[in-house]
């Protein structure tokens, strides 16, 4: 019974079965890794966990809840967060305001105190922004924070996207493709990066991602899937050494 | 306690105003600052669902003329019964609650019609919402063509004359207005208001119900425009369905295109700026709107973000010092 649970999911498009009869556990506080050739359906996946599409097939269930049929924002606030393969960020908005839309969920002000700005809104406002602040501290963006997002550099763009995520508290994070774009220094930072937010915050991370290197380097586990089935499941020296998986990188003999 | 301040010193002002204004300057000129107030309540609460929630709507002239007919036909017809249930009130309060009163049925019946048009609308994404504007426009006013009780063709004439004092009323919404929708674009509304124009995918993930706050959005600047329209027929004491038609939006659209999209000040300066220059060129009739449309070509070629630009001027040095602290 993990924190977040597939069980014998199925998605069709048409007569394409992009995943079928997928399964995947992830124990609380584990990082886990999802990783398979082009085209072998990890996107989908991902698209059914958080919501895009619904399943053909099977349940998913967060923490005990099932989410196959919710929305994706009722699964957001179920406490599942995600960050973009192609970042997207707010982009006319600031760095601080991106980290303080991430709050929007756990509001307390209703529309009557937005528009007569109440006591209670200040200090709710004041309150998401000490909170926003204090996060983007921890990544070192605080310096930053009245800059539109748009204008950082590339590598604190993937930051803010984590940090972005973080602040809607979520118990499982999503990471699709962090390192990519990056360089192998980045990418080095980058391993650290995740593997510290999953210690600090007591997340449960599934990586989305190519690089072998950061997969390998920091996942606990890792499931392969290649043509929408899992081929392999296992630690990262057994997945290493899989025939099946070899073949499905390198082609067969 | 320092915004009753605000409010106590607005409302003075605006009655020192009202008094002296139209001697100062005559009627004609006291009229187009009547209208250019209303066209700021218009192009400002337009703004909230083009400019900050990043929708496109093309039919605002059509909660403009729900309201405006809703608060008339309320007046008109249900004047004699209301005033039955305010009689205790001197004249002068019972013409103010009949005014209000219209003002509220005009936003509440605005606001009904943008939820039903904006529910099945705002939950596609893409240009819907543009599609179907346009198309409710137009059947507003083909609607209220052919409805006799309201004038039909011919206009809807006999309002009741309500107050002397429109200056104050329509800028005390202006007011209204405008602090209504800064303080909502400054909460935590606001934000998922533009985050769903910056990216609906990455809005949704963090939790925000986009086609619920696209509706409400909406709905919000559908009741903004019917408390214009209403304001517009109390003051005009007539209402024609020409004063309502796709036209009526394409200026407006102008109005937030040229004051810059998403920019509460530059939907003032615009509703401000194309309000006196359709007034200036009136002798010209239909051929300002090519004159717009090559403003609007010439903004978009050298200022594309819009006279005042997509924020407000004087926020973010604020935002900064908070930060700081």
């Amino acid at each position: 019974m993990g924190i977040l649970d597939i069980k014998n999911c199925t998605k069709r498009f048409g007569g394409l079965v992009a995943v079928r009869n997928l399964n995947m556990s992830l124990l609380p506080g584990s990082l886990y890794g999802l990783i398979g050739p082009n085209g072998a359906g990890k996107t989908t996946v991902f698209n059914l966990i958080t919501g895009v599409y619904a399943p053909d097939e099977g349940s998913i269930e967060l923490d005990g809840k099932a989410i196959q049929n919710k929305k994706p924002c009722s699964i957001a606030s179920l406490g599942m967060s995600r960050t973009f393969q192609n970042i997207r960020l707010f982009k006319s908005m600031t760095v601080l305001q991106n980290v303080k839309l991430a709050r929007h969920m756990r509001r307390k002000q209703s529309l009557f105190d937005a528009v007569a700005r109440t006591r209670s809104l200040g200090e709710e406002e004041r309150e998401i922004e000490q909170d926003a602040m204090a996060l983007l501290k921890i990544f070192n963006l605080d310096g930053r924070a009245n800059e539109l997002a748009s204008s950082l550099p590339y590598g604190a763009q993937r930051r803010l996207e984590i940090v972005r995520a973080l602040a809607t508290h979520p118990k499982v994070l999503l990471l699709d493709e962090p390192a990519a774009g990056m360089n192998p220094q980045e990418a080095l930072e980058l391993m650290h990066l995740i593997r510290s937010v999953r210690d600090r915050f007591q997340l449960t991370v599934l990586l989305v991602e190519h690089n072998m290197k950061v997969v390998m380097g920091i996942c606990e586990n890792i499931q392969v899937i290649d043509y929408g089935e899992t081929i392999a499941l296992g630690t990262p020296r057994e997945i290493q050494d899989d025939p099946k998986v070899i073949e499905a990188y390198l082609g067969g003999a | 306690m320092r915004r009753i301040l605000f409010w106590i010193v607005a409302i003075l002002l605006l009655v020192g105003l009202q008094t002296q204004l139209s001697g100062w300057i005559g009627a004609y000129y006291y009229k187009i600052v009547i209208l250019t107030g209303i066209n700021i309540i218009l192009a400002v609460s337009l703004n909230l669902i083009n400019g900050i929630t990043g929708q496109f709507s093309i039919g605002h002239a059509g909660f403009y003329a729900i309201g405006a007919y809703a608060s008339a036909s309320l007046v008109t017809y249900g004047e004699s019964s209301i005033r039955g249930i305010v009689s205790f009130l001197p004249r002068i309060g019972q013409d103010t609650v009949l005014l209000l009163a219209g003002i509220v049925v005009a936003a509440i019946t605005a606001g009904i019609a943008g939820l039903a048009v904006g529910i099945p609308s705002l939950r596609l994404r893409g240009d819907y919402l543009a599609i179907v504007t346009l198309g409710f426009g137009e059947i507003i006013r083909v609607v209220i063509l052919n409805v006799d009780a309201i004038g039909g063709a011919r206009g809807f004439s006999s309002i009741p004359v309500l107050s002397d004092f429109f200056l104050f009323w329509v800028f005390l919404f202006v007011l209204v207005t405008v602090s209504v929708i800064r303080n909502l674009v400054n909460s935590s509304y606001g934000r998922a208001f533009v985050s769903i124009r910056d990216d609906e995918i990455a809005a949704e993930a963090m939790g925000v119900d986009t086609t619920r706050f696209k509706v409400l959005s909406f709905v919000i600047s559908s009741m903004f425009a019917g408390i214009g329209g209403s304001l517009f027929g109390h003051y005009t004491a007539y209402l024609n369905p020409n004063s309502f038609t796709f036209i009526t939006s394409f200026y407006l659209i102008i109005m937030i295109v040229i004051g810059g999209l998403g920019s509460i000040q530059g939907s003032i300066v615009g509703a401000v700026l194309i309000t006196v220059v359709l007034e200036l060129f009136r002798s010209l009739s239909e051929f300002r709107l090519v004159g717009f449309s090559i403003l609007l070509v010439l903004v978009m070629l050298y200022r594309p973000q819009g006279l005042m630009g997509a924020g407000e001027m004087f926020r973010t040095k604020r935002k900064a010092a908070v930060a700081k602290s």
